[in-house]
């Protein structure tokens, strides 16, 4: 079992950093436990488990510091490990970006951690792609899928005194639904820290309805659309945004958020003034780790209120550079969402296109964010407040910039990839071309 | 893929150079690199303990891979220094047939213990597995080969020049890159050795030793009171090469129509990142282009991207048949479209070829990793899909009876699965240069190198960016070109190809990091092309205020 306790972790770093005779020492332990299946054409295509384990060891000499790696931890290997390091901090050039390790911290206590998905067995996978492929097969429907669960645990001390350790549990699925005659395909998406919140038979019944719904999509013309994006397809373009909060491509004048005549977009309003967005570690629904990489402490951040961008993210070394406090970029992205239903989003549009998901999502221009990609698995077109006909996908090159500040409406917030989104509905949505593909 | 299954290195660019976990390993020092590892008899013997014991378990085939992954990464921003990391991965895979079911299991504790517990597993999830099973595995026959080896034909072993000539050399080319008046550049040397021993119960014992390199970097030229910023990427190619790539030989430079040099199989990137600072400083003041329908002039190393996502993925079997329908997609090139004998794929003069033998080629080995010695072969002849790329539990669907050796897995703690081999599009045969295409062109644009790139899960629908353009009007080039990015369907696309370039233009491009199953696994292929003119492409203006 690679899932260390607390005491575990720290008697493990504690021992090696016994050994330890640089300037400086940072080290991080970490392990995990996984399974998963897939399965394609109605069957069980591969199915593994992966268990791993690793200590890696910094050690600095002045600005040079050395990196070495293992995956057993009797005294002896730790002793080599560290041995290794400092070996390979003096052959090292100077970093001059080098910092020293961080003092010690108080972290909030992470809720990451689910037993029950830690517990999951060979035979609940197999079961769960029984439940997808059985309700498929009935209608004429073939179903691929991928189940990936795990847990896993990271620990770290450093020769300043700082401690952190944070376990997670973690559970993805996808499954893919098409119509055996080939026209139509349906998909859907779930991920949760506890897998007792997950059902795989509800799951495949909306993708498997999706496809049965998407046959013989027909033809209409590109362009400007009103778009009614569930929180996947609101997830596959605003996660692209999250890489903008960087200061320092910032301040250097490479980013979004670079200002003409220098300086930051900080302060700004560059959306909609109803599109809030923050990060928090303790949000029941998307937890995430209470500390990052280099031990900072992460708490709820703002990033944008009120479409103002409240905050960027600063690494140690370039706070220091730029005398200000750091702040960790963000472990989940939470979006506020709105009161409006899905239903009334489809009753009130009179022309416009529901998207399930977007795929092959590729930056076009980092200037202005600018993204293109293809709507893929579910598209519909709406008109006088109903959902017509399923309708080929399409193209589009977009800004989730563009995107936020045409918002009409912001539905419930659902969770997608570890971050809650809102079903969002937003106007003149660009699409260039029309795809074949289903 | 997901974020979690990266480990991130260094920033380059913009962005964070994220490199797959799978492609790291413990971290050692550069001298332990060259550390020999197993001899060949005990990898033999260790071998024979997974055959065996899968046989005595009632496996009807067994393979074993022994391998040893080293790799040497290096980053450097400007004058700076980011990051050297040496890794290694050692540890064995072993994937058995058990009634008519696959098993796979790998561990990393590479004794005859270990061996014999990890094969135990692989049978008895091909055991577990069967129940469900639906299609019995059907295995293509194979030669056996006995005891044989295979290296990549380098010349100069990474391994054996010293980390600081690698620096020095990346800090020269920022040097250069900041001296022609880039704002900011950020480089990188991949370098790659996989030493793969390779057993089957069907009789072959292979010792394989393979190279791979890839330097690249990222300059930046910003204009702050405009706000503006461009990057131009490098116009090298990762390659199946040692160190010798990095030579930067006169005798494989060819000059592009717009004046700058293109490199053949040597490297000189400090020239490249001199004119990258160029070019990218020019972008800032460039014209954005009008959309409308051009004849685009396409380099090699821009064009193999192109052929990549839309001649080598929907051409691999597995997506085909279905397999990869929840990840990368299915594909528009159905088993009737191949079967009906003349589906189009491209106009008369587009011949694409499969070869996993190429010289310098990044796919390039001599066997694959289910033991089958690696060949060349059609995929689209004279304009007409022909052939998939299959291996050994796939080519009886086509009613053929032997694999194309395609078969790879990213380490040997992955099962391998079937993989793009590198695919290429012949060179024109007649006599005809680049200059003469650029003279026959009235409406055009001249794009070089890899840029944004996005296809549908069908692969029917791409769009294409570039790293640089250039417009051309009545035979001429007549300056640069910002916002290009062209819009089109793969078989319209391969139909408008109307000249190809002679075989003296000819050039691999390369991809490293190609992603493909889940759990996800990377492997890294060459196309290789001359230039060629498509005609009537719809051009699209990607400039955009915000």
């Amino acid at each position: 079992m690679a899932i260390y306790t607390e005491e575990e972790a720290r008697a493990i770093l504690e021992k090696a950093m016994s050994f330890s005779k640089a300037d400086a020492c940072v080290m991080n332990l970490g392990g995990s436990e996984s399974g998963n299946i897939r399965y394609a054409r109605n069957t069980v295509s591969t199915a593994g488990h992966q268990s791993n384990q690793s200590l890696a060891v910094e050690s600095s000499f002045g600005k040079k510091s050395g990196t070495a790696t293992i995956d057993e931890f009797d005294d002896e290997s730790l002793e080599k490990v560290v041995r290794r390091s400092e070996e390979l901090a003096q052959l090292s050039p100077e970093n001059p970006e080098y910092m020293e390790p961080l003092g010690p911290q108080t972290y909030d206590k992470s809720i990451t951690y689910v037993e029950a998905t830690a517990n999951v067995t060979p035979e609940y996978r197999a079961e769960v792609a029984a439940n997808s492929i059985k309700p498929a097969a009935v209608q004429d429907v073939t179903a691929a899928g991928f189940l990936d669960d795990g847990a896993g645990f990271s620990a770290m001390l450093n020769s300043n005194g700082l401690f952190a350790y944070n376990k997670s549990t973690n559970v993805d699925f996808t499954v893919t639904m098409r119509t055996n005659d080939g026209t139509g395909s349906g998909w859907v998406t779930r991920d949760y820290n506890d897998i007792t919140k997950f059902d795989a038979e509800e799951a495949s019944a909306i993708a498997i309805d999706k496809a049965v719904m998407s046959r013989e999509a027909r033809a209409i013309e590109p362009g400007r659309y009103t778009v009614i994006l569930e929180p996947a397809a609101a997830s596959d373009l605003l996660g692209r945004f999250r890489g903008a909060f960087n200061a320092r491509t910032a301040d250097e004048g490479r980013s979004f958020m670079s200002k003409e005549g220098g300086g930051t977009k900080l302060g700004e309003k560059i959306v909609d003034e109803r599109v809030n967005i923050w990060s928090d570690p303790l949000h029941p629904d998307v937890p995430a780790s209470t500390w990052s990489g280099d031990g900072l402490p992460r708490k709820k951040t703002q990033w944008i209120e009120n479409g103002v961008v409240k905050n960027l993210a600063y690494d140690r070394y370039w706070a220091s550079q730029q005398g200000v406090e750091p702040v960790p970029f963000a472990a989940n992205m939470i979006m506020e969402g709105g009161d409006t239903s899905f239903d009334e989003m489809i009753k009130s549009t009179k022309r416009g296109i529901l998207v399930t998901r977007f795929w092959y999502i590729r930056s076009v221009d980092p200037q202005t964010l600018l993204f293109t990609g293809l709507t893929r698995d579910g598209t519909f077109y709406i008109e006088n407040g109903q959902i017509k006909y399923p309708v080929k996908n399409f193209r589009f090159n977009e800004s989730p910039i563009i995107m936020l500040n045409n918002l009409e409406a912001l539905g419930k917030q659902v969770r997608v990839n570890g971050n809650l989104l809102p079903y969002m509905k937003v106007r003149d949505f660009t699409f260039t071309s029309l795809s074949d593909a289903v | 893929m997901k974020r979690r299954n990266f480990v991130q290195l260094a920033g380059l660019g913009a962005g964070a150079l994220m490199v797959p976990s799978a492609m790291m390993g413990n971290n050692i020092a550069a001298e332990a690199l060259l550390e020999p590892g197993l001899d060949i008899a005990t990898k033999k013997s260790l071998a024979d303990v997974a055959l065996n014991t899968a046989r005595s378990l009632g496996a009807s085939y067994a393979d074993a891979r022994i391998g040893r992954y080293l790799n040497q990464y290096v980053f450097t921003r400007e004058d700076k220094v980011q990051n050297v990391v040496n890794t290694e991965s050692f540890g064995i895979g072993v994937r058995v047939i058990a009634n008519g079911t696959w098993g796979f299991a790998s561990t990393n504790d590479v004794t005859d213990a270990g061996i014999k517990k990890a094969t135990q597993q692989a049978v008895s999830i091909a055991k577990a597995n069967s129940k469900i099973q639906t299609e019995p595995v059907t295995l293509a026959p194979v030669e056996a080969h006995g005891e044989v080896s295979w290296k990549t034909p380098i010349v100069k072993d990474f391994r054996e020049v010293p980390v600081s000539e690698k620096v020095e050399l990346l800090l020269d080319a920022n040097a250069a890159a900041m001296n022609a008046g880039a704002n900011f550049v950020n480089s990188a040397l991949f370098m790659v050795n996989e030493q793969k021993y390779f057993a089957s119960t069907d009789g072959s014992y292979i010792d394989q030793d393979i190279h791979r390199i890839w330097p690249t970097f990222g300059v930046t030229a910003i204009d702050r009171e405009a706000g503006k910023f461009k990057s131009r990427d490098a116009l090298s190619a990762p390659m199946g090469m040692g160190y010798e790539y990095m030579d930067g030989l006169e005798s494989e430079k060819l000059k592009s129509p717009a004046g700058f040099n293109l490199y053949r199989n040597s490297y000189d990137i400090i020239e490249d990142a001199t004119t990258a600072a160029k070019q990218a400083k020019e972008m800032l003041t460039a014209e954005s282009v009008m959309p409308g329908k051009y004849d685009l002039v396409l380099e090699p190393n821009h064009l193999g991207l192109t052929i990549h996502e839309s001649v080598g993925h929907p051409l691999e079997l597995d997506r085909v048949l279905g397999y990869e329908a929840n990840y990368a997609g299915t594909s528009f090139a159905t088993l009737d479209k191949w079967k009906a004998g003349d589906f189009k794929y491209g106009s008369d003069i587009v011949n694409i070829v499969a070869d996993k033998t190429q010289p310098h080629s990044l796919g390039a080995v001599g066997y694959d990793d289910e033991g089958v010695k690696t060949k060349k072969w059609d995929l689209i002849r004279n304009g007409t899909l022909v052939n998939y790329e299959a291996i050994r539990d796939q080519v009886s669907i086509l009613g053929q009876n032997e694999s194309h050796g395609c078969c790879y897995a990213q380490s040997w703690n992955d099962v391998q699965f079937q993989r793009m081999p590198n695919v290429s599009l012949e060179p024109g045969k007649e006599p005809y240069s680049v200059e003469e295409m650029i003279k026959d062109v009235e409406k055009g644009i001249y794009i070089a190198g890899r840029g944004s790139y996005s296809i549908d899960q069908q692969r029917y629908n791409f769009q294409f960016g570039g790293t640089v353009f250039y417009e051309i009007k009545d035979g001429k080039i007549v300056g640069m070109l910002n916002d290009v990015a062209y819009q089109s369907n793969t078989q319209e696309f391969w139909n408008s190809c109307a000249k190809i370039c002679d075989e003296k233009d000819y050039r691999l491009f390369g991809s490293f990091f190609d992603g493909k199953g889940q759990p996800s696994q990377v492997s890294a292929v060459s196309h290789g092309s001359s230039t060629a003119r498509f005609n009537g492409a719809n051009v699209i203006n990607t400039g955009r205020s915000v």
